[in-house]
């Protein structure tokens, strides 16, 4: 690695400390954003001639800061204002902020500098961009990529959010435990929803989007490095790790989906699998069980398989029926159903989501599974009928196409029945 | 003699490193691997999976699992080499080596003695009758 590389390196792992820190002392984010940019832009000069400083985050705090406050003393002298008052009033700012610099709150500094993010008012797409920009620092040409839209379209999207959140209160003293539990399950959901983001790709823009979920896999250790014993934390960065490893193994070829039990099982990542499966063993030690876990643990019982008919998926259902608990949906209903067919057959679990007909009158993966069930059943009319709604409903050419290879599999064997 | 050389880094950074970043640094790793391996120097290799993944037991009355590594410190130990050295100058010599090809964090050169006889590969068993 190179010089600048490994400097970029230490400025990026240093970021959410740092801008997190400068928040707190300036308590507003487009001045603590600056004060770490002149850091940085100090960083690069001064770091390759005297070598990087043992602690990058403490650097950049302490120069970040010093170069905001010039800036303000320039500024006040600029607009001519008396500038005995207002450098007094800059000393007398300073001292007790001095003291809250220090770095014992670095934890709730950077799950503050998250949690703005997460503003309620916030849509989801806006919170993943908002996140990626303050807290990983891409580009925002980066972040549009990944979103495949414009660089204006993202800047704009930018500013309108970080018009919202700096209107909003934000609390800058250290929170309380039950407070503190608030803010993590906010950002593990955030850090979460960046995943999916990235997961929901198509085989086309899987490279830009793959960057999202390796960011969210970055935030998501992050998180458990500040919260090691939370179980929850562990079972998110379990379930993203689990998850990401399969995606080698996601798209074959002409770009399809590869479903789960398609997959050359041999592409999934190891790696990610020992780690994600390291994580969820801890987790349960913890006896506290949560919706990631779940979610882990069912994801961890498809990564222990090594063929697919050895997937447990009795275990699966009793997973999905705690998840139900949780986090009651129709599409976590749907999700068991499918375990319950593989454990139990087609017919109960087609039982199993007729009631959920209306609530999934317009997913995609409903019709899709109601179709595959109706066509073990060997009912191919209605499972046509299934069919072609998921095909209408279907997100991406990806999706559609795998349901069509269902079609042509009805076709072919009607075909070689009427042929017999 | 058979020396341990330590692998500590900050984590967060290596973490952070793009894929290109981390294939360019392995990809410079494994030419001193191949140097070392050639001349029989090279013994187990691992690379530690994240502190994260750590758990940690407390001696105390009674034992405390703890999540976590043992120490909270600003780099981390991220892995280890087992290498087989004339001497501490030559350790030297291999931590320099591996010191170019991945930069940041340093390495804690520590001579070691086989615990319990039989339990090294014999790769390194037999470096450590030879040492």
């Amino acid at each position: 690695m190179t010089d600048l590389a490994w400097i970029d390196a230490a400025l990026t792992s240093a970021r959410p400390q740092a801008i997190g820190a400068l928040l707190r002392y300036f308590r507003e984010l487009d001045t603590a954003e600056e004060a770490y940019q002149e850091a940085c832009l100090r960083a690069l000069k001064s770091w390759p001639q005297r070598g990087p400083p043992r602690d990058p985050a403490a650097w950049l705090i302490m120069v970040g800061r010093n170069a905001a406050l010039d800036g303000v003393r320039r500024k006040s002298k600029l607009t001519e204002l008396p500038p005995e008052d207002t450098i007094s009033d800059v000393d007398d700012v300073e001292t007790p902020m001095a003291e809250r610099l220090d770095g014992a709150h670095y934890r709730d500094d950077i799950l503050r500098l998250m949690f703005i993010c997460c503003h309620p008012e916030l849509p989801a797409t806006q919170q993943i961009a908002l996140a990626l920009r303050i807290v990983s620092g891409l580009s925002v040409k980066q972040i549009a990529k990944a979103f495949l839209v414009s660089e204006a379209a993202m800047e704009q999207r930018i500013t309108r959010a970080k018009g919202r959140i700096a209107r909003a209160e934000v609390a800058f003293e250290t929170p309380g435990p039950a407070e503190r539990a608030e803010r993590i399950a906010a950002v593990a959901a955030m850090v979460y929803l960046v995943f999916n983001e990235g997961y929901s790709a198509g085989p086309d823009d899987a490279e830009a989007r793959a960057r999202l979920s390796e960011e969210a896999i970055r935030l998501a250790r992050l998180l458990l490095r500040l919260f090691q014993t939370e179980p929850e934390m562990m079972g998110l960065t379990a379930l993203l790790l689990l998850q990401h490893a399969r995606a080698p193994a996601r798209f074959d070829d002409q770009g399809a989906v590869v479903l789960l039990e398609d997959q050359d099982r041999s592409l999934w990542n190891r790696d990610m699998i020992g780690e994600g499966l390291a994580l969820i063993d801890k987790a349960m030690r913890h006896r506290r069980p949560g919706p990631y876990q779940v979610q882990a643990a069912i994801a961890a019982l498809h990564a222990r398989a090594s063929r697919p008919q050895d997937t447990d998926w009795a275990q699966i259902e009793q997973l999905y029926a705690s998840l139900e608990l949780f986090t009651p949906s129709p599409v976590v209903t749907l999700n068991r159903a499918v375990a319950v067919s593989k454990a139990r057959g087609p017919a109960e679990a087609l039982a199993m989501i007729e009631p959920l007909a209306q609530a999934l009158d317009g997913y995609f993966y409903f019709f899709g599974a109601r179709g595959a069930f109706l066509l073990q059943l060997g009912r191919d009319a209605e499972a046509r009928e299934a069919f072609d709604r998921a095909i209408a409903l279907a997100n991406t050419a990806a999706e559609a196409a795998h349901i069509r290879g269902q079609i042509d599999r009805l076709t072919a064997d009607a075909r070689a029945a009427a042929a017999r | 003699m058979l020396y341990a050389l330590l692998c500590y880094n900050s984590e967060e950074m290596v973490f952070s490193w793009t894929k290109e970043e981390d294939d360019a640094v392995m990809a410079k790793l494994a030419v001193v691997h191949g140097r070392l391996a050639a001349k029989g120097k090279l013994g187990p290799t691992l690379r530690l999976l994240p502190t994260t993944a750590a758990t940690t037991l407390r001696k105390s009355d009674p034992p405390m699992v703890i999540d976590g590594p043992y120490a909270e410190t600003k780099e981390q130990l991220l892995g280890f080499y087992i290498v087989d050295c004339e001497d501490l100058e030559e350790a030297l010599g291999v931590a320099r080596e591996l010191g170019e090809a991945n930069p940041g964090g340093a390495y804690e050169i520590r001579p070691l003695r086989v615990f319990i006889p039989g339990t090294l590969p014999p790769q390194a068993q037999g470096a450590a009758a030879a040492g």
